[in-house]
């Protein structure tokens, strides 16, 4: 098996090569033109392999194989239900799959202590879907926490920390707003500038896209990439912005049916030769997703009249 | 029939046995949070000082309902002096840890049970566990402590504003011997009293603030889940302490 020897082996920290942290900052297509084959095993940070995992009985996943490439921004997408965000908590072990593995840096999830397991998340960050800010602290004091909880730094020294990564997502200014002050892409902001605030590795960004407006979209956009090359990160991505997405990453994950239906760059699964891709990438009501929910038949249930009275 | 009643025996088992393996998981989570000691100062501070007020006021009238209708008694039997008696055991032993208990579920509980419930339906929980903080050390444990050492404190206070009602009514109003109203009291109170009022108001403590964040921290991540964990903690915190009342009191008999 030779995934499994693979990571371990490759070295704890690897910074994407100069020559394409340029591309990406012009954001030209090179950078993207990554071929499929170099999603390899010694550059993947999340190695997920035969994974099932199901809710009262309903299949999630069923033998779902992933690679997730360091260094680089990864996007996961598929149509609602289909399992994003559980794949979010699995990485991050929040749940634990039925059977198969899922590791992360080399580190097979399900083996590790709580106390390992802790270890392993303070070297990642996770953006929710809300922010998922403490509502009690102000926005100072929200960013402060991860540090203040595992560190025993001087208050200088944390705030000089904070104030760096509120300067990196824009909202140094707003240091002393409750958030419930703030605005969903403030939020958002802070909720980023805490996830980074631990130097994390690999950075999980859960629909960072939704309910926000066309400026702090791009915002956020703009930062998921410069955070990614500036801080040397790796970016997993869940989304279903198609466009949106398609601008900032590097490696898309197609999902469906529990499984990866397609891989590649943005321009490659915009030509795709499948039809549940096209009808994805190309946001069709119908196809193989179906428009409907299953139901009964229509002109049947129309003309039933068991619910007169 | 017998079904339905058997498996809603069953489903209390075991919620039963899910709250006493909270409770236990809370308790080896305790050393811990004591490091923290100024996050269960914050939380003393919110469930006993926030629910000063209301503990007070309400003592203050069951004080003087108690100084009024045991007056309106005793008067029968031409024992009058003995009002301070009558008040101060009925209060220090039943009527302060109880009813203390059952204002600071309708008060602290639901707070408590809403807040932590909010804080799981929007993420926050998962939020501190992501950045590697475990929510049972950091959030619950110290709501949970602060709720045991709040009440007892709240029973005192509310016994003692209690007397103070009483001896109001009594005394100033009424004009019982100001003299036989508060000697009869000293001589009468024994310790094994007061020491059942705190264990009472200790054991009420626990149960209230433990059913009010094992409600929360297992709310159903919705408006209406949240909203069923608050309505849950007061009749369950009701129930629970009425029933435990009865067990301590024939206990100390």
């Amino acid at each position: 098996m030779a995934w499994r020897r693979a990571a371990p082996t490759s070295p704890p920290w690897k910074a994407p090569p100069p020559e394409a942290r340029e591309t990406r900052e012009s954001r030209a297509d090179e950078a993207r033109d990554l071929p499929p084959n170099t999603l390899n095993q010694t550059s993947a940070i999340v190695e997920i392999r035969g994974l099932n995992y199901s809710v009262r009985g309903r299949p999630i996943f069923s033998g779902l194989d992933m690679d997730i490439p360091r260094g680089r921004v990864t996007a996961v997408m598929g149509p609602s239900g289909t399992g994003k965000t559980t794949l979010l908590r699995l990485i991050t072990r929040q749940v634990s799959a039925d059977s198969g593995s899922v590791k992360v840096a080399g580190q097979q999830l399900d083996s590790l202590s709580r106390t390992q397991l802790y270890a392993m998340r303070q070297r990642m960050g996770m953006l929710f879907q809300n922010g998922a800010l403490l509502t009690d602290l102000n926005v100072f004091e929200n960013v402060a926490f991860p540090l203040r909880e595992h560190t025993e730094l001087p208050e200088r020294l944390i705030r000089q920390l904070v104030l760096t990564k509120l300067q990196a997502v824009g909202l140094r200014g707003a240091i002393d707003l409750m958030p419930a002050e703030l605005s969903g892409g403030m939020s958002r902001r802070v909720a980023l500038a805490r996830a980074i605030v631990m130097d994390p590795e690999i950075l999980i960004y859960d629909e960072p896209f939704v309910g926000l407006d066309p400026i702090s979209l791009g915002v956020i956009l703009r930062l998921i990439r410069r955070l990614n090359d500036a801080l040397g990160l790796t970016s997993i991505v869940v989304s279903h912005d198609v466009q949106e997405i398609s601008t900032v990453a590097d490696v898309v994950f197609l999902l469906s049916g529990g499984k990866v239906v397609a891989q590649g760059t943005p321009q490659q699964l915009h030509s795709y030769p499948s039809e549940i891709v096209r009808q994805f990438m190309g946001g069709l009501a119908d196809g193989p997703v179906p428009f409907h929910y299953p139901a009964p038949d229509y002109f049947h249930e129309l003309l039933d009249r068991s619910g007169d009275t | 029939m017998i079904k339905d009643l058997w498996s809603s025996l069953s489903e209390s088992l075991v919620s039963l046995g899910e709250l006493v393996r909270f409770l236990l998981r809370l308790i080896v989570n305790v050393p811990r949070s004591l490091v923290r000691y100024d996050l269960i100062v914050e939380q003393v501070y919110n469930a006993g000082a926030l629910s000063l007020v209301i503990i007070m006021l309400c003592g203050l009238f069951v004080g003087m309902v108690l100084g009024l209708q045991g007056f309106q008694l005793l008067q029968r039997f031409g024992s009058e002096d003995a009002l301070g008696t009558a008040t101060a055991i009925g209060l220090v032993k039943e009527l302060g840890p109880v009813i203390t208990a059952l204002l600071f579920a309708g008060r602290a509980g639901t707070a408590l049970a809403s807040e932590i419930g909010l804080m799981r339906a929007t993420d926050q929980l998962s939020a501190m566990e992501m950045m590697a903080v475990d929510p049972i050390q950091r959030v619950v444990v110290p709501r949970f402590l602060g709720g045991v050492i709040a009440m007892p404190l709240l029973a005192a206070i509310f016994s003692l504003i209690g007397i103070f009602g009483a001896q109001l009514i009594g005394v100033q109003i009424m004009h019982v011997d100001s003299g036989s109203f508060w000697s009869q009291m000293r001589a009468s109170v024994d310790l094994v009293d007061i020491n059942e009022g705190i264990v009472k108001s200790l054991i009420f403590g626990v149960s209230c603030s433990l059913i009010a964040v094992y409600e929360g921290y297992n709310a159903v991540p919705t408006a209406e889940g949240v909203g069923t964990a608050t309505t849950r903690t007061v009749v369950l915190s009701a129930v629970i302490t009425l029933f435990l009342d009865y067990l301590i009191t024939a206990m100390f008999l």
